[in-house]
């Protein structure tokens, strides 16, 4: 309870207000106004907005009870990724139990997560998997496909690993700012979901002009460029709430967050026609798969997290 | 014969088995996607019938029943498999509630392999049946037997039910021990009319459900 009580100093306890707002006009707009005017709503809208809130109830949730308890929730995340795109993509069956070892990055990621050594959790993915795992491929001795088996491994392992475990790593920098690692970890979050959602509905609203007409149809120049103007505003009027960062460092991030979140989404937009689905599974309702709710965030995470760390924390490290 | 045939699942062993250890490590350990929950039948008599990669199939179709149907719900095993030693067969009929069939007829004494299933059906139970017969080569699905057709053609008021099964096969494959968390998915089709004059058009119309069922789990093919 005292935890809890810790976490909500600072300013934490405010932005968690914030979101409840977000929600609360959300099921207002899904629900309750198409309700007054005699209609049913949209079901693909409502299922949405309530998964949002589940969403949001959980993350919140694990958040505040603690910081090992928020880190293993991130870890938890990692895992249904990881588990969601190893289950969408090619294999070779002689490769099944490698995949075990594709598992074990977790475990290993967290592990210097909870113990804060900065120096292993930014090396153990990109270089130590990256070298083991081609050898135990090769170990199977079957030379075909080889190079695409080992890539696509490494690939999502960068995704759903590396990148989200970045979420975790906020948690435990020293703090610059009385809402510490959760305050990080919330304004990173909120601001990526948020342009998430401000550019799906300018969009929606305003769209004519495709951007990549080829991989995602539905994202517009009208869209990105509304959804960023949005996000922008609500990342620099929340960032001394809850964040060491000054204004003009929130203000790059508040046109850099939107920027790289867009290049998430259409990323994955890209993987997942290759592998010719459209949502990478049907886990969240209105919001397909783990990997559909967090493909902005993995791009958005480490990007927020270099940033902080190089400018903010370290004297230019 | 034994009284397998009519030794039921655990009364309280079997939905605490499944409530405490199969729903969650299926749910954390893989994953479920499921397709039309609600055409699963809840009440009997019943069959349902799958396709067959791994000895998870059993365990992923009995999670799908509510835990207050489960009672009634019994999978078809393979006597010579499951029946051969002490333990195996004491799981296999308390906790995962299976009848015993007997694959191959024994020294030239004629019994009746589908007598058991059939007394299920009576009894108002749902039986689950993998036409198969046995587990074939991982996400590949094999031409069914003719057992299914013989007990639908005793029973032609008793709904077949499809259900096509995917994922399990690469999770955990015939002859592989380790488990690899993977997603599975499970896809539930409208009852087959049944043809008791037709053996083989019966059989082809529940393939081809359960293939049509099948294009529309996710897929990855694997090389």
């Amino acid at each position: 309870m005292q935890g809890i009580l810790e976490t909500l100093r600072g300013g934490v306890g405010l932005i968690l207000g914030l979101i409840l707002l977000l929600l609360l006009i959300a099921t207002f707009i899904s629900e309750l106004v198409p309700k007054l005017r005699g209609r049913a709503g949209s079901p693909e809208l409502i299922s949405r907005v309530r998964a949002w809130w589940v969403m949001a109830g959980l993350f919140v949730l694990a958040v505040l009870v603690g910081k090992r308890v928020g880190i293993a929730f991130i870890m938890f995340l990692s895992y249904l990724a990881l588990k969601e795109y190893l289950s969408l993509i090619p294999q070779r069956s002689a490769d099944r139990k490698v995949l075990l070892w594709a598992y074990l990055a977790i475990p290993l990621q967290y592990l210097w997560v909870f113990t804060g050594r900065y120096g292993m959790f930014i090396i153990i993915v990109p270089v130590y998997l990256f070298l083991l795992l081609p050898f135990r491929l090769m170990l199977t001795g079957i030379t075909q496909n080889f190079l695409r088996a080992s890539s696509t491994l490494h690939w999502g392992l960068m995704m759903t690993v590396f990148c989200l475990g970045h979420l975790a790593y906020l948690l435990v920098l020293p703090p610059l700012h009385p809402a510490g690692g959760v305050g990080l970890l919330l304004y990173v979050v909120l601001v990526t979901q948020f342009n998430d959602v401000a550019q799906y509905v300018s969009g929606k609203s305003f769209g004519k002009h495709k951007i990549v007409p080829q991989v995602s149809p539905g994202k517009t120049w009208e869209g990105f460029i509304g959804g960023l103007i949005c996000t922008a505003v609500l990342a620099v009027v929340i960032a001394p709430v809850i964040t060491p960062l000054s204004v003009w460092e929130a203000l790059i991030l508040g046109v850099l967050l939107p920027a790289v979140g867009f290049i998430g989404d259409v990323t994955m937009s890209a993987v997942k026609r290759d592998l010719g689905v459209k949502d990478a599974s049907s886990m969240i309702p209105g919001h397909g798969g783990i990997l559909d709710r967090v493909d902005s965030l993995m791009f958005t995470a480490p990007v927020f997290f270099h940033f902080i760390y190089y400018f903010v924390y370290g004297p230019y490290r | 014969m034994p009284d397998s045939d009519s030794a039921g699942p655990h009364p309280w062993l079997r939905p605490l088995f499944f409530a405490a250890v199969i729903r969650p490590a299926l749910l954390l350990g893989f994953g479920l996607g499921v397709r039309h929950r609600e055409r699963l039948p809840q009440t009997g008599p019943a069959i349902v019938v799958a396709n067959h990669n791994s000895h998870l199939d059993t365990l992923l179709l009995l999670s799908l029943f509510r835990l207050g149907a489960l009672r009634t719900v019994r999978p078809a095993a393979a006597a010579d498999y499951f029946g051969k030693s002490g333990a195996v067969r004491w799981v296999t009929q308390n906790l995962i509630g299976a009848i015993l069939i007997e694959r191959h007829a024994e020294g030239g004494r004629r019994t009746d392999p589908l007598a058991p299933l059939s007394a299920a059906l009576l009894r108002g139970e749902i039986v689950l049946l993998f036409p198969e017969g046995t587990r074939g080569k991982p996400e590949v699905r094999e031409a069914f037997k003719t057992g299914l057709a013989h007990l639908s053609r005793r029973h032609p008021d008793v709904p077949v039910i499809p259900v096509a099964l995917r994922g399990l096969g690469h999770a955990l494959p015939k002859g592989e021990w380790i488990p690899v968390p993977l997603n599975l998915y499970a896809a539930i089709g409208e009852a087959v009319e049944s043809d008791p004059k037709n053996k083989q058009a019966f059989t082809q119309a529940v393939e081809a459900a359960i293939d049509a069922l099948d294009a529309e789990l996710p897929t990855a093919v694997w090389d």
